[in-house]
Formats: structure tokens, sequence, C-alpha cells
């Protein structure tokens, strides 16, 4: 145990994690530099397109220092805010992190937040510049500021370059001296907490974990506690490149799972692994329920598609426990599904997830947050979609959730972003000078004003510089409404939407504006009202189309004549329709878009 | 019955709205017209011996032919095909081609009936267009015809034009009426994407007019035209009654026809053909012996749309009888709200079981086919 060091690399989006662990890779020949397919540890192709890990992964490597052999196991974590519970079980497992910072860029938001984490996990942090090869780089003042932050001496900060393979052996000499050995009792009941897993269609779910106290054998009977599930370890092993089936993992070591797990939700990240026959006492401390934040229903383009959607959903959340879905119906989109989201970068993941792996383009309504309505009677309602609003005189008052913002940028910014953040009915809370040209701002923020473009608006007024972190804080009350569309006096429930009162009016001036530019023109004119309960708000026209007819359809006009047009009405076809109006499925999406 | 159709594929300049297909290049004239003799021969059992009632020279300009080389085409056809007594024969022309002789000689030939491609009397709105003609020869050219016996005139207009203002297409509607030929064929412009128009409106060089000039130009265009007489039988054709085009009719009313030259397209009531839009390919796959064509096979849909398509279009409708004894397909059980909605409306009416479109409702044509359409 006293040669295993267990780190994760804490780090912001593009300041070079990945590269830096494919050096760390090479360095220690885990894989050759010609098999090295770059950033090898996002291996989905998405995360590879987006440049950002969305799912944790772990790799073991060895290396030797003064003639000793170590195993070093290099713990992987998503470097969202939306998966920020994956990212504290990650760090759960670890003893030790590198901080990788950029240095031309400075400390960010989420990288504090989740040192934050480390930290109170009381995990050695070892300091890296990255990135001293650009030109922007600027050593001296960004290892002021990690000193600042991290209280270290100038001389524990290495200097790194991912992509020149600068400081790579001092990291990893530094890794082995710096981060204490695991401890724990190889002997003592087992407890292995599971910080990840995978799905493989032919193995199923591929468990990984950290064995904290006792041994875990092949063959071994185990149980999850806090699914209170039972199964056989038909396989363990440790990550490699490829997996490496061993006979036994003991206390401080990570490895992998597998017993024949169909569904992923049966795997719980957080939960602790033991013996049946002589099972732990306790739990590891820190299980949580991941709890969706975000909520939106998915239906399919063509209704027909519903079938087909259901199975790529329910295929999807094979391997995406954290996607939770029932079935729902729209008088407007017939049959779909209401999902719920870790957040806003989650759900544009499943969208181009079913677009991508199962062929599914999904129709999105508006995202919402949940609310809860407490009613006159004292009952409480959970809303996750605006349909499921009660009627208002029932309601005595309804609650959202807020959240605690942390938003650190450059100070000639804090003017934009302040207003940016009252806008969005942001409380100023706190307000700290980093650095003299460094801010970390601190705003109580309802989560329904964060749902739809406020992290792009953040990163426009700040020229890219600003980032953000927040967690949740609870549900406080405010006055909601709900907000109803109609086209020609009927109402069109996948565009309800429930805002704040103070909004309500500039919400249905610009979706009205909107819906009119995309709406197709029709036969007949077209009412588009926003209303409140009975209360009309703002209203659009779309005029009547008046002339659609070509000038000629002779002998060789006729078969591209008719191509075209059953071309027009396939696109017809695409559209929902209520009452009589057609609706293009980009009208759903608009209040995505609404500036 | 059924119709022949041949393709001229020759134009002295370009028209910046035209996408029909043509060459300005004339040198190959020679062989083109034996190549259109060759296919002739080659495609002599495409009727099925069916007696042929019309014959169309379209364009390109068929007026740039000699009236010999007419001659001789239309001589062969009567060769290779029954070619009935009082056949409508059909010729497109440009005023400025229309000297007395040769109009005489067009006579002598067989030609009966004359198309001619006006488009405006406006002289700067035909210089907008690059027209061949001049004004002048646009007023000219129908009393020329007279005079050499042509009793069967159509005339080709154009509105929704740049530079037509409502007063200018109002004084071309005078002029029109006022030489009352038989038949008026009156198109809207259409912004086709590979003409000079079409590129000038990408690049932002030219603004059309919009779709509400072009309905206030067709509004004009049916009053005026009905209070002279003339019945409104398709979008875009009026005539004195009896003088309808028999040979443009055969396409809408599901007739045989053959196309012949290149670009043209035949159809024998199951499937279509069409020839390569290309001279110097078409001559040469001819010369080799071969025709020059590709088809496709219609099915039930097919068929169906195109008798919507081309049937809505004119004054005599749908037939729905027909669409159910021949194509099993309710069209009134299928649309019932929309064609009450329609009708509702005043953009649709029912009579005599056949389903047709009201002046109003011509107007968006291809909005109710699509929506009729099956796919």
């Amino acid at each position: 145990m006293k040669n295993i060091r267990n780190f994760c690399i804490i780090a912001h989006i593009d300041h070079g994690k990945s590269t830096l662990a494919d050096r760390l890779l090479e360095f220690t020949q885990t894989v050759s530099e010609r098999d090295m397919k770059a950033q090898l540890l996002d291996n989905m192709d998405l995360e590879r397109e987006r440049g950002i890990t969305i799912k944790s992964h772990a790799i073991q490597m060895n290396y030797i220092k003064d003639g000793q052999e170590y195993i070093l196991n290099l713990i992987d974590t998503p470097g969202h805010v939306d998966f920020s519970y994956e990212v504290s079980r990650s760090i759960a497992a670890c003893e030790g992190a590198l901080l990788i910072v950029d240095a031309s860029q400075g400390v960010e938001a989420q990288t504090i937040s989740n040192l934050y984490m480390a930290l109170g996990h009381d995990l050695e942090i070892i300091p890296v510049l990255n990135k001293i090869d650009l030109p922007g780089a600027m050593p001296e003042e960004m290892a002021d500021q990690v000193i600042e932050l991290l209280g270290c001496e100038r001389e524990d900060i290495i200097l790194a370059s991912g992509k020149e393979g600068i400081g790579i052996k001092e990291i990893l000499d530094a890794i082995v001296e710096r981060v204490p050995a695991p401890t724990g009792d190889p002997e003592a009941p087992l407890q292995a907490m599971i910080f990840d897993s995978q799905f493989n269609s032919y193995r199923g779910v591929e468990v990984i974990f950290r064995v904290l106290n006792g041994t875990i054998r092949q063959g071994d009977k185990v149980k999850f506690l806090a699914t209170g599930k039972e199964y056989e370890a038909d396989e363990i092993g440790t990550l490699k490149i490829t997996q490496t089936p061993k006979k036994e993992i003991k206390a401080g070591d990570v490895g992998y799972l597998i017993s024949g797990i169909k569904v992923a939700k049966e795997v719980k990240v957080g939960d602790t692994i033991t013996h049946r026959e002589r099972p732990a006492t306790k739990p590891i401390k820190g299980f949580e329920e991941v709890k969706p934040m975000v909520f939106a229903g998915i239906y399919p383009v063509e209704t027909t598609d519903y079938e087909e959607l259901r199975f790529s959903m329910e295929k999807l959340q094979l391997n995406d426990a954290s996607l939770v879905w029932e079935p729902e119906t729209s008088a407007a989109l017939g049959f779909g599904f209401r999902c719920g989201f870790l957040g806003m970068l989650h759900m544009e993941i499943v969208q181009e997830r079913l677009e991508r792996e199962f062929d599914m383009t999904v129709i999105t309504t508006v995202p919402s947050v949940q609310f809860h309505a407490y009613l006159k009677d004292g009952e409480r309602a959970i809303v996750n979609a605006p349909s499921e609003l009660p009627e208002p005189n029932y309601v005595d008052r309804i609650e959202e959730p807020f959240i605690k913002a942390q938003i650190i940028s450059k100070s000639e910014y804090v003017g934009s972003i302040m207003t940016l953040c009252m806008d969005k009915r942001g409380l100023l809370k706190n307000q700290v000078y980093l650095t003299s040209d460094r801010v970390e701002l601190t705003f109580d923020m309802p989560l329904s004003e964060m749902v739809f473009d406020f992290f792009d608006k953040l990163k426009t007024i700040s020229r890219g510089y600003a980032s953000l972190d927040y967690e949740l804080l609870g549900f406080r009350e405010s006055t909601m409404v709900k907000l109803d569309i109609m086209l020609n006096g009927e109402k069109v429930d996948a565009l309800s939407a429930i805002v704040h009162r103070d909004k309500a009016y500039e919400w249905g001036k610009r979706l009205c504006e909107k819906l009119k530019e995309l709406l197709p023109r029709q036969q007949f004119e077209i009412a588009i009202q926003a209303a409140i309960g009975t209360k009309v708000i703002a209203r659009e026209t779309v005029k009547a189309l008046r002339k659609n007819v070509l000038a000629k359809c002779y002998g060789g006009d006729i078969s591209r004549k008719r191509k075209l047009l059953e071309k027009q009405k396939k696109g017809k076809k695409r559209m929902r329709q209520v009452g009589n109006v057609e609706i293009p499925q980009e009208a759903f999406m608009a209040v995505l878009k609404l500036d | 019955m059924a119709g022949i159709y041949l393709h001229i594929p020759f134009c002295r300049q370009a028209c910046f709205y035209c996408d029909f297909h043509f060459s300005t290049n004339l040198k190959p004239k020679q062989d083109l017209l034996q190549a259109i003799h060759q296919e002739a021969r080659m495609q002599q059992h495409y009727l099925q011996g069916e007696p042929v009632e019309t014959i169309y020279f379209g364009g390109g300009t068929p007026s740039l032919l000699e009236a010999g080389e007419t001659g001789a085409l239309l001589q062969h056809l009567r060769e290779l095909f029954e070619v009935k007594e009082g056949a409508e024969i059909t010729l497109e022309a440009n005023p400025d081609d229309l000297t007395p002789e040769k109009l005489e000689a067009l006579r002598k030939v067989g030609v009966n009936r004359l198309s001619i491609g006006i488009q405006t009397f406006a002289q700067p709105v035909l210089q907008g267009l690059n027209r061949a003609h001049s004004a002048a020869q646009a007023h000219a050219c129908v009393p020329l015809a007279r005079a050499a016996g042509f009793d069967n005139i159509s005339i080709d207009l154009m509105y929704g034009l740049p530079g037509q203002t409502a007063e200018v297409w109002q004084q071309d509607l005078d002029l029109a009426l006022a030489l009352r030929p038989e038949h008026i064929s009156a198109y809207c412009l259409t912004i086709e994407p590979k003409t000079a128009f079409g590129k000038w409106t990408e690049r932002g060089k030219l603004q059309p007019p919009g779709e509400e000039v072009g309905e206030e130009h067709y509004l004009m265009l049916t009053q005026a035209l009905l209070r002279a007489g003339y019945e409104h039988y398709e979008v875009s054709n009026f005539c004195l009654p009896g003088y309808h085009s028999h040979h443009n009719t055969s396409y809408w009313l599901q007739k045989k026809y053959l196309g012949l030259g290149p670009g043209a397209h035949s159809y024998n009531l199951e499937s279509r053909q069409y020839n390569i839009r290309n001279n110097g390919l078409y001559i040469k796959k001819l010369q080799a012996g071969v025709l020059p064509q590709e088809g496709e096979e219609l099915n039930r849909q097919d068929h169906i749309n195109e008798y919507l398509m081309t049937g809505l279009r004119t004054s005599w409708g749908i037939d729905l009888q027909y669409l159910k004894n021949q194509w099993q397909h309710d069209l009134l059980q299928q649309n019932k709200r929309y064609l009450q909605e329609m009708q509702a409306r005043g953009q649709a009416r029912l009579e005599n079981n056949h389903l047709m479109l009201t002046e109003e409702g011509r107007l968006l044509a291809d909005e109710i086919t699509a929506r009729l359409f099956i796919v």
C-alpha cells in the first residue's frame, strides 16, 4: 500500500488537463506514443469535440523512482459544474490533487470550488502552472495568485507544458514524494466507494471503485449498501489502457468490477461496496442521490417515432444514470418524455447523444426548474412542468430553487456582470478582490434565471474571462406566474413557461415577436397571444399567405414541380398542429434564443 | 389522342429571366435538326399509333427556324405518325422574327396557331428583360399575323416585372386586349436561380418586386380579361370561348405526349422520359443511334399528386369520382376539415363532384396542392 498514490487533476476547461494527462501516460509508458490518440482520457466523441471531460475515468500507471516501483492511480474528474457531485466523489477517492492553472489565464471559479472541495477532503495539493511555453504566459504573476490561494511556497509550484512535455518528470516525482500513501486495513470488512461507472454493451455496467478498507477478490459475493442489491464479482481488475483482470484488489487501490449489472441506475456514484457475508457496519460518508436541476420535455419530431425514442432513451439511460424521465403528453406535441437533467450542459449532451448515437432528432421544450407550489389546503405540489402548476386560486405561494453563484472575473468587467446578475434577479452577497485585478463576486440567484442563456451572456460581456460556479441554496418564495401562448385562441401547452411576474410582460412580448418570425404564413391570419390566465399581455399577427403559385406547369415542368411540392408537403407534415395552425419545430426551441 | 412537342433550343440572345433550355450558339442548328429527325424516327411507336391532334414548336425560339425547316419537320412527323386532319399546329415566335414573308411561309407549311412572346409593350421594361424585340414590333406583330391569315393567335404577357408599375401593367393589358388575340398566357415573373435575374437577386443587385405586386397584378389581370370575355381556364392561361390551347391542355388532362429535342419530356400515361438538356450531347447520342433520355415510372402516389397538381390549376378542377375509380383515393374524406375551411374562406368550391379553386384560391394553388398531396 505504501507504494500506491491516488491523485486527481483539478483544472478549468481549456487549461490543458487532458494534454498533460496524456504526457503522464506516455512518460510512464502506460501507453506508447505510437498508440497515443491525442487526449486519451476523453474517449467519447462528444467529449473530444467539446474538449471537456464529461464522465470521469480512472487509469493506472507504473512509475519507478529511486529503484522503487510505484502504482499511480489517476482519477479523472469532469470539468463542468453540472457534474459537481461526481467531482466530489472522485476527489474523495484520492489523497492528492494536481492543481493545474493556465500560466496565462490564472485561477478560475470552477478551479477554486473544486480546490476547496479537495482541501475539504485533506488532499495534498501539487500546484502546476501549465502552458508556460506560450508567449502570453505570465508565470510570475500566476505563481503569486497560486501562492495567495494555497499559502504554499514558490518552489512548490511546478512549471510545465503538456504540449512541449516540460515538467512531466517533476510532476511524477512530486506525486510520489508529496502525495501521502493511502491508509486503510486490508483485513477489515470491505468498504469500497463507487466513484464512476461506465456502460459496456457486452459486459454490462463496469463499476469503478476505490477500496478504503478490506480486500475484494474475484468471485466474492458483494452488496451495494445504498441500493441493497447483491452481486457476484465475476471479474475485478485494474484499469490500464485496457482492463487488466486481477485476483484481488486491496485497501488503498483503485479497480473495476463487472458483475453483469444491466442498468446504470443500479450503480450510484458514492455508494459503498461491501461483502455480503462480512459486511462493513457503516457506509462511506458523503453518498447523495443525484437530483435533476433542469427539466424539459423531449418529443420525437415525427410523432410516429415515439416508440423508437423511448427505446433510445432507455439505451441512453444505461450509461447515464443521472438522466431521469417519465412519459408526458402534450396537446401540441403528442407523446414524449419529461426529462430531468443535472444542468443545461447535461441537457445539451443528452440531446446531442440522441442525435448522434441513435439518429433521433427531437424537439426540446422550454427548460424549467422544479417549483414548489404550496396550496391553500397546506399541501405541497412539486412542479416540474408548467402544466403541473395548479390554478392560481388554489395556490398560496410558490417557491423556486435559489443558487449561490460564484463568479470570478477581471475587475474591469465587474460593472457589466453586476448588471447582468441584477437583471437575472440576483442579489449580490459578496465581493472579494483575489488580486488587484481579479474579483470574486457571490450572488444569490434563482436557478430558473440561469437556465437559459446566463452562461453565454456572462462569457460575452466578460470577453470570455468570467468563470462561474454554483451550488444549490434551497427554495425561496417568488411571485411566479404561468405564461401561456395562444395561436388563434388555442393554447400551445408546449410553449407555456413559469416566469417571474415582473418579467412576464417582456417575456411574452419577445416570445410573440419571435414566433411571428418563425411561423410560416398560412391561408389565413394567425393571432399569436401571450396570456397570464385569461389576461392577454402581448399580441402579434402573422398575415395570411396571399400568393403561392408557380407561373408555368407544362410538360417539362410537371415532374420537377411535383417533387418540389412533395418536399413542401413533407415539411408541413413535420410540423405540429394546434387547432389549424402549423408550428415548425424551431418555434418550440425559440424560447431558448429570445434575444 | 396525343400531342407532339418539339423543343427548338436556340435563341438570339438570353433573356434575363429565362431558365428554359436554350443556346445562343446557332452553329449546330443543322446537326440538331437532323438529330430531331432521327429522334422522331426512333420514337415512332412511342404514341402506340394514337392519332396526333396537336403539334407544338416550343423553345428557345422556334421562329429562328426557316419556314422550310419547320415544314420539313412537320412533313416528317406526318410520315411517321397519324397526324389528324386539322390538328392544332402551334409555333412559338418572337415579334422580331415575324415578317410578312415569314408569316406567309409558316402558314404554307401548315402552322395554324402562333404563340407570340410579346411579354410587355413598354420599351424600358422590354430592355430590362433583355428581349430581342422592340415595343414597336410588339405592337405590329399581331396585325401582321392576322394579315397573313392566322386566326388563332396567342400572346404571352409577363407581370410583376422590375420597373413595371401598376400603370404600365394596366396599359399592357389594354394594349393586349385591343389586339383581341384568341388566347393570352400571362406569367408572373419567377426569379430562377440560374438566370441573370437569379444571380443579381442573390448578390443584392436586383430587388425583384414583392409578392404583393404579383398579387395586385394578378387581380388586375383576371379582372380585365374576364370583363373582356376571356375564360380563365388555367392559372396563367386565358382564351376566348373555344380557343383553349389544345396542346397545353393535354398536359393537364392526362394525355400522352411525345417530346422531341434537347430537354423535352415525354409521357405515355405510365412513365415519363426526359431528354438531356445539352445540345452537343443530344446530337452526339442521336448520331450514335441512342435515345438521349432518362425516365421515371409513375406510381399511384405520383399519378394522384400530378393529377391534383395540374387539375387544381385549371377551371375544370379535380374529378373526385375519377380519383376514386381510377386510384381508390377519397380526396374529400381525407381532407374534410381543410376543404370545408377553404370553402368557407371562398378559396375553393365543390360542384358536380368536382373540386375547383376560386380566382382567389388559384393564387394559392401550390400551397393548397401541397396540402392535398399524399406522401
